[in-house]
């Protein structure tokens, strides 16, 4: 790696020990990956958080926050102060909702240390949005804006439907970003990257929030993490996706596989035509997404499920946005979550706020249900007690949550959801 | 693409890139499958937890990992972060894919890793083989657990 004189200097500790640290993170990383250089950045998107138990004792046995921030963050085993960042910076999801503590089953002296840790994120200059969407309560990076971006469902929408730039950094390269304002100038940060390697030919027409969650997942399996292209049929997307649509696209195809950038011919920023999409490439293999991928692809998300009585139904993965807020209150006015049954839905605390003021808090509470923020059921490992049979309109989460909880899993549309919620029994189905 | 005399042989070397430096060995785990970090593994014991994963329910703490790459969430290098101050992280990573996940995860396990193979890792060694990485001079060597029928 070659370092300016500047980088040089806040590695040789111009700037003090914890950007020094940071800076030594930085190049051992881009060594690794084998980058020639670092690029500046103004966006950052990262965690600091010590919401495990792991993380709790680590910060009560050592310096506090100060210590997670040097070890998790600066991959330093000694301790060191933390200055404010340099640059602009958002945090990410966290481990509960502090504001429902009690019905997560979070302790008392566990709220008290996340207090303090708030309070420490904030003091750094960290924004707190909270939410693994930062692209919904206003960090919108600009086309072509290099970023270091965390959170695989946010760096693929931050790539391609905005045409930013970044990698699917992480927690220790982040925190080193928040305070140098650099990161590896490598993979998607560079044009070549960036153009399509698999071609996918739609033989079926897209259009809800759950056909493309389960069209992403489908792509995922199969290109890992190379760019797909893909054309709708006749050529031409009639509906265009919006962003719920396309949130839940990327945040399946970053779970089956490592999809970190994609293109939707005639509707992302870099492919206007095919050609562009492959720029001077060519694909290396085609594939085709018709009825019997849609039809392996919704049994596969189904595979762990079993039981018709559904315990738990979660919506919110990736955070919701007021668009669907306001479809699941339409859904559950004048109806009520069924005894044996609990719905959560998880939002931004930005949009809650929207949502307090809309009315549709109050909707979703007198049906029963709870609006959270922060976090969701698999980041915090908590769901309502006695939870076996979960229901999920989330791809994502179909794919995560009975691996890191152990429960079965249903996924089917919002509506079905919805009425699992209040009848307690699963009657969703693949229709055409 | 391996020589027949070097499987019979029962040793075979391999020549690869550097990207964490240090030298270790240890039996070789080998995944045909990319493994996810956040969601994939259990930090505290290196076991792989992923519902569709051919290697779920097995631990790769103290072995040489031999596998295609990463994916999945950018919790990747904190879970492996984790498994190392656990004390389960894998003795060296042997991969073929390299991303930013897989980088970082390997640069904060602070374990000898290597990329970039002459022979590709994941056809020439199997579970059970003994692999002793020296990734400061970039030279795995596998002893194979036992000879091969010819």
């Amino acid at each position: 790696m070659r370092l300016t004189a500047d980088e040089q200097a806040m590695r040789d500790g111009r700037d003090g020990e914890a950007v020094a640290l940071a800076m030594d993170l930085l190049v051992r990383y881009g060594d690794a990956l084998g980058a020639e250089r670092l690029v500046d950045t103004n966006n950052v998107c990262g965690t600091v958080s010590a919401s495990t138990p792991f993380m709790r004792d680590f910060a009560l046995q050592r310096s506090g926050m100060d210590a997670v921030f040097s070890e998790f963050n600066l991959d330093s085993d000694r301790a060191v102060e933390i200055p404010p960042v340099k640059v602009y910076s958002t945090h990410l999801q966290l481990g509960f909702d502090p504001n429902q503590s009690e019905r997560m089953g979070i302790a008392e002296e566990v709220l008290r240390f996340y207090r303090k840790g708030e309070g420490y994120t904030a003091g750094h200059g960290i924004q707190l949005a909270n939410t693994c969407t930062p692209y919904q309560v206003g960090n919108v990076p600009t086309r072509g804006e290099h970023c270091a971006w965390m959170e695989s469902s946010a760096v693929i929408y931050c790539n391609s439907v905005l045409g930013a730039r970044t990698n699917t950094e992480g927690r220790e390269s982040t925190g080193s970003a928040m305070l140098t304002g650099k990161i590896p100038y490598w993979g998607y940060h560079l044009d070549e990257n960036r153009r399509g390697t698999h071609l996918v030919e739609l033989d079926v027409d897209i259009e809800s929030t759950f056909e493309w969650g389960m069209l992403g997942y489908y792509i995922g399996e199969i290109v890992q993490e190379r760019v797909p292209v893909v054309v709708a049929r006749g050529g031409r997307f009639e509906k265009v996706p919006n962003l719920q649509r396309l949130k839940h696209f990327g945040a399946a195809a970053s779970s089956s596989g490592g999809v970190e950038m994609y293109h939707l011919v005639g509707v992302t920023p870099e492919a206007l035509t095919v050609d562009q999409a492959f720029g001077t490439g060519r694909p290396v293999q085609t594939l085709h997404y018709g009825e019997a991928e849609r039809q392996q692809t919704w049994a596969r998300l189904n595979s762990t499920a079993r039981d018709r009585d559904v315990d738990y139904v979660m919506l919110g993965c990736p955070h919701y946005n007021i668009e669907q807020i306001w479809e699941a209150c339409k859904l559950l006015e004048g109806r009520k979550v069924h005894e044996n049954s609990a719905l959560w839905i998880f939002t931004p605390r930005a949009i809650k706020a929207l949502a307090d003021q809309n009315g549709y808090t109050r909707i979703i509470e007198d049906a029963g249900a709870v609006l959270m923020s922060d976090s969701c059921s698999a980041m915090s490992r908590t769901m309502p007690k006695g939870t076996k049979v979960a229901a999920l309109d989330s791809a994502k989460h179909a794919h995560y949550l009975p691996a890191i909880m152990g429960v079965q899993s249903w996924f089917g549309t919002t509506a079905d959801c919805i009425d699992a919620a209040c009848t307690g029994r699963w009657n969703g189905a693949l229709r055409t | 693409m391996t020589g027949d005399a070097t499987i019979h042989g029962g040793f075979i070397t391999l020549h690869g890139r550097k990207v964490v430096g240090g030298a270790a060995e240890g039996e070789a785990l080998v995944s045909s499958e990319r493994i996810s970090g956040w969601g994939g593994i259990d930090p505290r014991t290196g076991t792989i937890i992923e519902t569709h994963h051919p290697l779920r329910g097995v631990s790769f703490a103290g072995k040489v990992l031999v596998f295609p790459g990463a994916k999945g969430s950018s919790g990747w290098s904190n879970q492996f972060h984790l498994a190392r101050l656990t004390g389960s992280a894998p003795a060296a990573m042997l991969f073929n894919e390299m991303t930013t996940k897989i980088a970082l995860g390997a640069v904060v396990v602070r374990a000898p890793a290597m990329t970039g193979f002459d022979l590709d890792p994941l056809g020439v060694i199997e579970t059970g083989d003994w692999v002793k990485v020296n990734a400061d001079r970039g030279i795995v060597e596998v002893i194979k657990r036992e000879p091969r029928p010819g």
